[in-house]
């Protein structure tokens, strides 16, 4: 899997991703810029999660390393942080552990 | 060891194996001790634990009800090429059919010795027995013949624990870089866990070397997707979404990428050795509805079946930070988290991580680690077996066996 282009703290995988990867920590007011546009992050987000590359319309699948890996829950603005909230799988519903150490879906 | 040049190109490097007398090579030369129902193993541990630093490896099944699938792993894993004998513990009265894998085991030209707790006089009497068995195996096993190994004789396995988002990104894209020098030197790989592979079967079977092969890939993957359904849960651990993954899909993207980019050579279930080089997917869903459970409870349960299909090496990649080892085949664990690595470098072998530093490329830690396969299968040790771990653990399962499309000629 060629890797096509870094930025400092963003990573682009596949050509047909539209998302982009975290590789160093984002603290609010950072700023990125990628592919002619600039990233303005609103949070800390840790290595290894994802942003949105462009917006995303809700129900629109979402590609990663060129291959889908779920759909959108709702409209995701470019630069956006791109997790549990706002992704879902089209296979089965993830579970984790909320802040109370419950599992939700 | 041999330049870094010499390992990856046509030069074959020169290995050593054990030679066992049924013609398999292995790269290691250990006794395993089994026990064969739970009541058995805290003899069997005082057995292993007083050859401390010796190759002297704990295993075993501890249900007393009979599984034919516990039966073949226990049988494949007590004759895997890196072990050269085994002492089997018994309490007696448990349904595991002690005499037949005492059998299987001789038959092999292996030596074997059973220790039926009942009938030797308790634990004490049991341990002090099976203690003057294995010093004595030792000194036979020491006697091996060793023999000139390829790397085309090579099985090697991969597996992912602790994922993360950097592991799809870093360290298994390495790890399928990889596979792929290992393939075209003529060795067989394995990658595993279908339900990792969900949402991606497609893509998948289109890899296969014949279209039947494919079919048969594609359904080993619809029937995971099945199993974890009435399981209720996919293959996905908190860990995993706080590292950054949210769906089972993204895992599975991490997950496949570890098989390189070879044409996919056959499908095989736990037990079954490949029958020449090739990259092999190893189907862990048990057959029919669910039974006993989840497919793998945890890493090592699949890391044993991996080597129950023959693996001599087993690749661990790792992104929050896994430290297990196995018993029986040495560990390569490689990290794909540059943070993770600086926190846990003595339990990593590979720091697939700078990949995410820009400091290599994906091919360049790819060779790293098949340099690395090459100096353990050379006898070097991994970080896990110098730190000791041997992790070990088997559970009830249901196999078919393989249909004939699964392995085409």
């Amino acid at each position: 899997m060629k890797i096509e282009g870094q930025t400092r703290k963003l990573l682009r995988i596949h050509r047909d991703d539209n998302v982009l990867i975290i590789v160093a920590p984002v603290r609010p007011g950072d700023r990125e810029a990628i592919e002619g546009f600039e990233i303005v992050f609103t949070q800390n987000i840790a290595v290894g999660h994802k942003v949105a590359a462009r917006d995303i319309k809700a129900g629109e699948k979402v590609y990663k390393c060129g291959l889908p890996i779920g759909s959108a829950k709702e409209n995701i603005p470019s630069g956006a942080h791109m997790h549990l909230h706002n992704l879902k799988s089209d296979y089965i519903a993830t579970y984790t552990l909320d802040k109370d150490h419950v599992f939700v879906k | 060891m041999s330049s870094s040049n010499d390992s990856v190109s046509n030069n074959p490097v020169a290995l050593q194996g054990f030679l066992r007398a049924d013609g398999r090579k292995g790269i290691r030369n250990c006794i395993v001790v089994a026990y064969l129902v739970e009541c058995a193993h805290h003899v069997a541990r005082e057995i292993v634990d007083s050859f401390k630093g010796q190759p002297v490896h704990l295993i075993g099944f501890g249900g007393c009800y009979p599984n034919a699938y516990a039966d073949r792993m226990m049988n494949q894993l007590c004759t895997h090429p890196n072990v050269g004998g085994a002492l089997l513990l018994s309490l007696g009265c448990e349904s595991f059919n002690r005499h037949r894998l005492a059998e299987e085991i001789a038959k092999t030209g292996r030596p074997v010795s059973t220790v039926v707790i009942q009938q030797t006089g308790g634990t004490r009497k049991s341990i002090e027995a099976g203690k003057a068995w294995v010093e004595h195996a030792l000194k036979q096993i020491a006697e091996v013949p060793r023999a000139p190994l390829s790397v085309s004789e090579l099985v090697v396995g991969t597996i992912c624990g602790g994922s993360d988002a950097t592991s799809g990104i870093s360290a298994n894209p390495a790890v399928g870089r990889a596979f792929d020098m290992l393939v075209k030197q003529g060795a067989a790989t394995i990658f595993e866990e279908t339900g990792e592979m969900i949402g991606l079967e497609d893509v998948m079977s289109a890899r296969a070397v014949t279209p039947e092969l494919g079919r048969e890939l594609k359904h080993s993957v619809e029937k995971a997707a099945y199993y974890y359904k009435q399981m209720g849960h996919a293959s996905f651990a908190p860990g995993n979404a706080e590292g950054g993954l949210t769906t089972i899909e993204e895992k599975s993207i991490g997950a496949y990428c570890k098989s390189g980019d070879s044409p996919i050579s056959g499908l095989i279930k736990p037990g079954d050795v490949p029958p020449k080089g090739g990259l092999y997917l190893l189907d862990v869903v048990p057959d029919g509805e669910p039974r006993f459970g989840f497919p793998n409870i945890n890493d090592n349960a699949e890391i044993a079946e991996l080597i129950a299909c023959g693996s001599h090496v087993i690749l661990f990649t790792t992104g929050r930070g896994s430290v297990v080892g196995s018993a029986i085949s040495p560990v390569i664990k490689i990290c794909a988290n540059p943070e993770t690595y600086d926190r846990m470098r003595d339990d990593m072998d590979i720091n697939a991580g700078k990949i995410l530093r820009l400091e290599a490329s994906v091919d360049e830690v790819g060779e790293e680690i098949y340099r690395k396969v090459i100096d353990v299968a050379s006898g070097a040790q991994s970080c896990s077996e110098s730190l000791g771990h041997q992790e070990f653990v088997l559970t009830y399962k249901t196999f078919e066996p393989i249909g004939p499309a699964c392995l085409p000629a």
